[in-house]
């Protein structure tokens, strides 16, 4: 899109990078930003940013929760949106903060109006800006796997399978269950580590017989989990977020592996 | 009946080891939840016959106190007779009276999970009185000494060798060389025995799906029909009933009905609703001549009143542990008490104390596929949120796992601070992965190295290498 | 204390607490006899499948897709003779027990080869049981069938084979149609003893979640709607 050739302002939009793809994978944040980007946007990265409170409110840490879930509002209300390139962080901010704060009024009102102008960045693409297809080229056989907090506390499910169909060359082929937990939930894959790798094993045996070259997802936690398993298991399957393709930033090596 | 949650984390292990366990939970992962996806689809009203579900049992529970004296009105002028138990203990003093006045030697009984709660069948054995579980399922783990590992398909952990070697073992009166190669034999020889137990039997034990205030009804719903021969045979009918079963009327038990067989087996209805309404009429030819409920608390009451009020909605369709990953990964018995899956890990806490418990809410990964199947819309995840809560209030979550929220949640809210830890950490985990960007081993992250790789990062954290390309623009 | 006392007062102690204003024990009183009184619907579901949307064609489908196996005759004079020839089907002995219903004496039986008639509750060594059922429902192909002389309830769970005779004038769209039947025969707020709705033969899938018909009930479950 030429952003000359509209009058109104360009949308404001602050990317929440999320905790992960900021020490792992920052590919995952530029891509992002080229996506927004590319659909108009002017956008922005607060520098406060750090994680969103899920590690503590998930480990039944209100307090720790409340102080950092403040910082996050107090960093990101100014903007027109809020995107992530995570259906989890955004839940958070979009369904969890208005929880959070239910017994504080002032705050309450801020997290509510935040959260009506939070993302996930598939569902901002397609439902908010209405960007129908995306400028980009892979020619590969790929799956996609729907992260849990995504597509249950977002309905993010048709949003992502709508962009990668334009994406030129792409063959997207659905595995089994794929709207079925990958076994990371945060530190549950550490805390209850047999637990998880049951269910990841049994969401690998499903990627590796649909046969993709290509396994996709919008959440950094998930690709993680399922890339590191598929690596233990000596599968050659690559692992990228969806984000990566979508944005034509392939040049980066996959997750957990040499290209 | 014994309490094996604080072990859970042994639980899990010795239950993923298990191949034989692991092909019997197999048949939950497909048979359940593709038929109930199937009658979801086709019933168009399904998620408004859902919000109406929820609604009537609010409303419900907003006036409990009034429906329970509603519903013991109507049990008193249909003849039937009411006991209250604040606890377990009260419970099963009140099976025993009854017992004791009818002379009893034999109860059957069909599936009730109040039954399980308050450990009737132990109490009843330490008293002299055989209780004889009639629904295969139970019957089945019956024999074994086992409890159920699921609340609808109490036995779904066993497969048909094993179910085969117990009858074997237990019916010795029968031919050694008879065949049972079939689940169709196994039933039928099931079904000869225990139907010589139906009409032998001085007390039939039930529980119930629905206490309608109404009519003073309790209502079973089943397939076998087992439940049916056990309330209509013997001279006396006991229902075991918790006081949140409480219905207003027949059009709600209806609506509920409509949702609770569809979520539980996939049916539309179950083979048998049957609504029993005080003891035999004058008229009569058969049916008991007396009828008792005993309404269970055991904590409900209190329920009530905090965040878990919500979880008194649950009419156990069993839905949320068939859906639920990690029980279809480790099965029922893991869990270590009565109630499994996310069900359980809400309500159990209430019942045996989160200080016992406290595995049970913490082994979720909030993929939420509990609540998106709930037929009464319990927001089981958030509650299992609120005993980490409890938990973390009190102390109770491992020392290691409060000390490591602590001092990142320190971070995290010094932004300066953490970008300086994260771009060091970041730059050891990429020189720990070396080239193939991937790490095998790591201090305090074994959990996830036991199992897989951990991807390392590239080297700069993203805020580093966005502020430096900034720069540059 | 009684226990009865002390849980409901619990009770309202507990609510009070979550709402902070909790109406008076009158008021609430009042709301749920309003509610039982008038005994709102709710969601009825749509009724129209793919044998169309009329009341019997809904209920034979239903009633068919919970292996239940159906017959339809035009009077209750012609029943007798349905009953007969499942009972020829299935090799089964001219031999049935049956309850006081007084519609019994309406059935024409099959000239030379009348069959033998036990009238009574079942003690479990009968092969068939006829029963009639006070109504059905279309929704999901379910009887209702009442305790009493007129159709004991051991009859439709000791047989092997359950015969039922409903009329199709009987047979109500949802299950609200039929508690309306059973407020006006039996009053408001007032039920027989057992109200056995029945969907189909006894089963059971607790073995491998194996399905298999005849658990503790009828193997066989046989409807003839008279369309009289």
């Amino acid at each position: 899109m030429d952003p000359t050739s509209t009058q109104a302002p360009p949308v404001q939009v602050a990317l929440f990078v999320t905790c992960l793809v900021d020490i792992f994978r920052p590919t995952i944040g530029f891509a992002s930003i080229k996506l927004l980007e590319d659909a108009g946007c002017e956008v922005h990265v607060p520098k406060v940013q750090t994680c969103c409170g899920q590690p503590a409110w998930n480990s039944g840490d209100r307090e720790n929760t409340l102080e950092i879930a403040k910082q996050v509002i107090a960093a990101f209300e100014e903007y027109d949106y809020i995107v992530a390139p995570s259906g989890s962080c955004a839940g958070m901010i979009k369904v969890h903060y208005p929880e959070l704060f239910e017994k504080i009024p002032d705050w309450h009102e801020r997290a509510l109006k935040l959260s009506a102008k939070t993302y996930e960045i598939t569902g901002f693409l397609i439902d908010i800006l209405e960007v129908s297809k995306v400028n980009a080229k892979h020619k590969a056989k790929v799956s996609y796997h729907d992260s849990c907090a995504g597509l249950r506390e977002l309905g993010i499910s048709k949003q992502p399978r709508k962009l990668l169909k334009s994406v030129e060359g792409l063959d997207l082929v659905e595995m089994k269950d794929c709207e079925i937990c990958c076994g990371f939930g945060g530190t549950f894959a550490v805390k209850y580590s047999d637990i998880s790798n049951s269910i990841v094993s049994e969401k690998t045996a499903n990627i590796v017989a649909t046969d993709p070259d290509l396994l996709l997802a919008g959440d950094l936690g998930c690709l993680m989990n399922m890339a590191g398993k598929l690596k233990r298991q000596g599968s050659k399957i690559k692992v990228r977020h969806v984000v990566e393709v979508l944005a034509g930033l392939n040049d980066d090596k996959p997750i957990a592996g040499r290209d | 009946m014994e309490i094996n949650s604080p072990q859970f984390k042994l639980n899990a292990k010795t239950a993923l080891g298990d191949k034989q366990l692991q092909g019997a939970l197999g048949h939950v992962r497909e048979n359940f939840t593709g038929k109930r996806a199937k009658a979801r689809a086709q019933l168009p009203q399904f998620d408004d016959l859902r919000q109406n579900a929820r609604a009537i049992k609010d409303h419900v529970l907003e006036h409990l106190d009034v429906y329970l004296e509603l519903y013991e009105q109507k049990v008193l002028e249909s003849g039937g007779m009411v006991h209250w138990a604040r606890d377990a203990q009260e419970a099963r003093g009140i099976v025993l009276d009854i017992c004791r006045k009818t002379n009893a030697k034999t109860v059957t009984k069909g599936k009730s999970m109040i039954s399980e709660e308050i450990g009737l069948n132990e109490f009843l054995q330490d008293n002299d009185i055989e209780p004889i579980e009639t629904d295969l399922g139970e019957y089945i783990i019956q024999l074994r000494g086992e409890n159920p590992s699921h609340i609808i398909a109490p036995a779904v952990h066993l497969n048909m060798d094993q179910v085969r070697e117990e009858f074997r073992k237990a019916h010795t009166h029968l031919p050694d060389n008879r065949p049972l190669n079939e689940p169709q034999s196994l039933l039928s020889e099931a079904r000869g025995i225990l139907r010589e137990k139906f009409l032998a039997a001085d007390i039939g034990i039930t529980g119930a799906n629905f206490l309608v205030a109404e009519t003073g009804t309790s209502v079973i719903v089943t397939n076998e029909g087992n439940g049916d021969l056990t309330q209509t045979l013997p001279r006396v009918h006991v229902v075991l009933a918790s006081i949140e079963k409480i219905v207003p009327t027949l059009e709600d038990m209806a609506q509920i009905t409509r949702v609770l067989a569809r979520s539980a087996t996939g049916q539309e209805i179950t083979v048998y609703t049957t609504l029993s309404t005080g003891p035999r009429r004058k008229l009569d030819v058969d049916g008991p001549e007396e009828y008792h409920v005993i309404l269970l608390d055991n904590g409900r009451s209190k329920m009530l009143g905090n965040e878990f009020s919500q979880m008194l909605r649950c009419i156990r369709c069993g839905a949320c542990l068939n859906h639920c990953p990690v029980y279809q990964a480790i099965g029922g018995h893991a869990y270590g008490w009565v109630y499994p899956g996310p069900m359980g890990a809400v309500l159990t806490p209430n019942l045996i104390g989160i200080d016992k418990a406290g595995h049970l809410p913490n082994a979720s990964t909030f993929c939420g596929r509990c609540e998106a199947v709930c037929p009464m819309l319990i927001p089981l995840p958030k509650m299992m949120r609120s005993w980490r809560e409890k938990e973390f209030e009190r102390h109770l979550s491992p020392y290691s796992q409060r000390r490591g929220i602590a001092l990142w949640a320190w971070m995290a809210k010094r932004p300066k601070i953490y970008r300086f830890v994260t771009s060091i950490a970041a730059r050891c985990l990429s020189v720990i992965g070396g080239a193939n960007k991937q790490i095998n081993r790591l201090p305090m992250a074994g959990g996830w190295t036991a199992h897989r790789a951990l991807p390392a990062p590239h080297g700069a954290t993203f805020m580093a290498l966005y502020n430096r390309q900034k720069g540059r623009r | 204390m009684s226990a009865r006392k002390t849980i409901l007062s619990q009770i309202t102690a507990s609510l009070k607490e979550n709402s902070g204003t909790l109406t008076s024990q009158a008021d609430r009183m009042t709301a749920a006899e309003r509610r039982v009184n008038s005994h709102p619907r709710g969601v009825i579901p749509d009724l129209t499948t793919k044998s169309g949307s009329s009341t019997l064609s809904v209920f034979c489908e239903k009633a068919v897709a919970a292996q239940a196996t159906i017959k339809k005759v035009k009077s209750y004079a012609k029943a007798g003779s349905a009953v007969q020839s499942f009972l020829r089907q299935h090799n089964l002995p001219q031999q049935i027990r049956t309850g006081s219903d007084p519609k019994n004496s309406k059935l024409v039986w099959d000239k030379n080869l009348a069959p033998q008639i036990l009238v009574g509750p079942s003690d479990g060594n009968d092969l068939v049981c006829l029963s009639h059922a006070l109504g059905a429902v279309a929704e999901t192909g379910t009887l209702y069938l009442i305790s009493g002389p007129s159709n004991p309830t051991t009859l439709n769970f000791l047989p092997e084979n359950h015969v039922v005779i409903v009329a199709e004038k009987d047979i109500r769209k949802s299950y609200e149609g039929m508690w309306k039947t059973l407020r006006r025969k039996y009053g408001k707020g007032k039920l027989p003893r057992t109200v056995n709705m029945i969907t189909g033969p006894s089963r059971s899938a607790d073995i491998e979640q194996t399905l298999i018909l005849g658990a503790h009930g009828p193997l066989k479950l046989h409807v003839i709607v008279v369309e009289e």
